[in-house]
């Protein structure tokens, strides 16, 4: 307990303003485009098969991205975001956990679910909302969850994950547990009170959690310059006492070498860490945005160039680890797979009526209950107007 | 046995929550050494540790947030919100992600082991924003329980039914209560059942209905109706959410009769809800209109709280409007 004030600096007699922009703030980069290392470069804890992990999960995540479009412009599937452009992010981040810390996400972070193992059949079951869905066919498509996986079921209000992983962590720290909690979000959602909430709430509260920004310049239409001040979101760190890291987002050893040496220190301290990758959300918010409204294709072309799929390609090329012919079979295969897949779970029925009630409390209440029957009258009553549950109870 | 206040109560009810398991934690503003503006968790930190009961920084969105994630990793999380009225920071926590928490997770996650407590109500000169009743925002929320006592022995059994049930629960607290309400409390563990509502004096000629600190005000008009020879039953509602509508809609067919009081202003408050379902399933035995005895619709006065609030006098008119309709 101490009310001394944390004072850091020298005193002045005349009005001395610190500049808004003041905080220099350091950018990682491990790897460059066409695949090399920068000099004096420190590689993060890889090997050959992690390293082929990381980049299947890449191609995977890419190609189960622009099927999704695809299905949803025939009208298969209501609803989709791509992370393109940005998967590194998310990949990497994963890639520098251990399978028990908890990852809290925003939406655009599939890539470490796919990461940490979710089948291509828990996919698409959530995202055809049918009976298999672990999510029992409540939320939108890509509002994944998996306990099993240690991946936080995805809310689609922004931001309230941030102070729940302060939370979070801070039960494993009472514990005692050999785990962190990891927790994504977009630069937008850093303007949301949760945002400042959490924050704050993790250095007083000391909990060993990981704030990864994915700082891609947009939410929905408006670009970063619109949504804040200052040297970006890791400048927010240092203002609430936070070890900050800001890193390439494109840069798939970057994020991961950041990732591991984060939790290490999260961890040891029982300290958050914050960590800003930047990148470029080269796709459109969802598929139901259009980003020509808002943007140049001068812009777009330029962070085209620095795809961050290809940029590991190239490292793993340069390794003798990893050739074109693979690479061609590869995407080919997940194309198939996930075109099979989509021919599958589309057919799967809805959930059960029964469904309606359940899960709002541990137990449904009697009130619950006598809804439920009086629907299901209702149903029989009329059956043709509710074709996916009428005859099936 | 002992005699205990409210906050005796509560205290000794948090206390037998923290021994029985250590990831039980209780955080909120100044709960940690200070023990609470209102001392309701005084000597928790002491016995228990700096880790597991603790001030937090003043972010109502954020101790809620906080205790959503710490609830849904497992532990047994109790957040106390220093007033009611300042709990709509949190509101968007509460309603769309503690109340929804495993519904939408389709039950691979839930923050069952979250309780929220927060003293409620007026009567102690604290205008607008220290008095407000806001049990009816948190009603209209599927997912929430929502649990109010009036006396000690109330608070300690339903507390410690609250932090054991798995769903996460609001818990508001009578603050006019506080200190003003004792009486013989068990010293040793028991719960309250959760969703039953309690009738404290039965009678034949009109149901008497509320919450709370308004219980005592009820009882009060019930005296002064009996001096006229009207026998009221009278029925402590206990948790707002889910209700008993089992024990209420059957007292309202025995005596004919239903006057319900709240401290929350009367549009759109949990009186109007149970006067729509009692009117939907006691119809036939209804012998005059049901009588809503409630706070006037503006936001909660200073100077004249007396004239806003839903007093005993007030109560005992509409006792009589409704007998001699």
């Amino acid at each position: 307990m101490s009310t001394e004030l944390y004072i850091n600096g020298p005193v002045v007699h005349t009005p001395t303003f610190i500049d808004g922009h003041s905080v220099e703030i350091p950018e990682l980069k491990i790897l460059k485009q066409d695949g090399s290392v920068y000099k004096d470069a420190e590689l993060p804890e890889i090997d050959q098969a992690l390293a082929t992990k990381i980049y299947q999960t890449l191609a995977f995540h890419r190609v189960l991205d622009e099927r999704m479009v695809a299905s949803q412009r025939q009208g298969r599937l209501s609803f989709y975001m791509t992370a393109l452009g940005e998967e590194a992010a998310s990949v990497g981040g994963a890639a520098g956990l251990e399978p028990q810390d908890m990852i809290m996400t925003q939406y655009r972070e599939q890539g470490a679910l796919m990461f940490r193992g979710f089948s291509l059949e828990n996919f698409m079951n959530q995202m055809f909302s049918n009976e298999k869905d672990l999510g029992k066919g409540r939320q939108m498509p890509i509002h994944y969850g998996s306990k099993e996986l240690n991946y936080m079921t995805i809310s689609s209000p922004l931001a309230t994950q941030i102070p729940q992983a302060t939370g979070y962590a801070y039960g494993q720290k009472v514990q005692g547990l050999d785990a962190v909690t990891l927790c994504y979000f977009g630069e937008g959602a850093a303007s949301e009170g949760d945002f400042h909430a959490g924050l704050n709430m993790a250095a007083v509260q000391e909990a060993p959690v990981i704030f990864f920004c994915r700082n891609n310049g947009y939410a929905i239409s408006t670009p970063s310059d619109e949504q804040f001040k200052g040297n970006g979101i890791a400048s927010r760190g240092v203002g609430y006492g936070i070890k900050t890291l800001r890193v390439d987002g494109n840069d798939i050893f970057a994020v991961l070498k950041a990732t591991q040496v984060a939790r290490a220190y999260a961890l040891k301290e029982n300290a958050p860490v914050l960590i800003e990758a930047m990148s470029y959300r080269l796709g459109a918010h969802s598929t139901s945005d259009d980003p020509s409204g808002y943007r140049t294709k001068e812009e777009e072309e330029k962070w085209q160039s620095n795809d961050p799929i290809s940029r590991m390609k190239n490292w793993l090329l340069a390794q003798n680890w990893w050739d074109e012919k693979q690479d061609k079979a590869l995407f080919e295969q997940y194309r198939e797979d996930v075109l099979a897949a989509v021919k599958v779970s589309e057919k799967i029925q809805k959930p059960h009526i029964d469904t309606l009630i359940t899960d709002v409390y541990d137990v449904p209440t009697t009130q619950l209950q006598a809804q439920l029957d009086d629907v299901k009258a209702h149903v029989n009553k009329y059956p043709d107007a509710y074709p996916f549950t009428a005859g099936k109870f | 046995m002992a005699q205990m206040n409210l906050l005796h109560a509560i205290n000794n009810a948090l206390d037998i929550a923290m021994n029985e398991n250590d990831r039980t934690v209780c955080f909120g503003e100044d709960v940690g050494h200070f023990g609470g503006v209102f001392r309701a968790t005084s000597g928790l930190q002491d016995k228990y540790g700096k880790t597991r009961c603790f001030n937090t920084p003043l972010v109502e969105q954020g101790i809620i947030g906080f205790a959503n994630g710490l609830a849904a990793q497992g532990s047994v999380a109790i957040a106390e919100i220093q007033f009611a009225d300042y709990i709509f920071p949190a509101f968007d926590q509460i309603v769309n992600e503690a109340a929804k928490f495993r519904y939408r997770s389709g039950n691979e996650f839930d923050v069952g082991k979250l309780t929220i407590r927060s003293p409620y109500g007026g009567g102690i000169a604290g205008g607008l924003y220290h008095s407000q009743s806001p049990e009816a925002y948190f009603a209209h929320t599927p997912g929430l329980k929502v649990v109010i006592p009036r006396n000690p022995y109330q608070a300690k059994g339903l507390l410690l039914a609250s932090i054991r049930d798995d769903n996460p629960v609001i818990f508001f607290e009578p603050k006019r209560l506080y200190r003003a309400s004792t009486g013989e409390v068990p010293t040793e563990d028991y719960q309250l059942p959760l969703g039953k509502a309690d009738i404290v004096q039965t009678g034949t000629d009109i149901t008497l209905l509320a919450w709370g600190a308004q219980m005592e005000i009820i009882e009060k008009a019930a005296q002064m109706a009996l001096n006229d020879g009207i026998s009221c039953e009278i029925v402590d509602l206990r948790s707002i959410l889910p209700w008993d509508v089992e024990t209420i809609t059957n007292s309202v067919m025995k005596t004919g009769r239903l006057l319900i009081s709240q401290e929350a202003p009367l549009t759109a408050g949990f009186a109007s809800e149970i006067a729509a379902s009692v009117q939907q399933e006691c119809f036939l035995h209804l012998e005059s209109p049901i009588e809503r005895v409630c706070g006037l619709d503006t936001p909660y006065p200073l100077a004249l709280e007396k004239e806003y609030v839903a007093d005993h006098l007030k109560v005992y008119e509409a006792i009589k409007r409704s007998v001699n309709f």
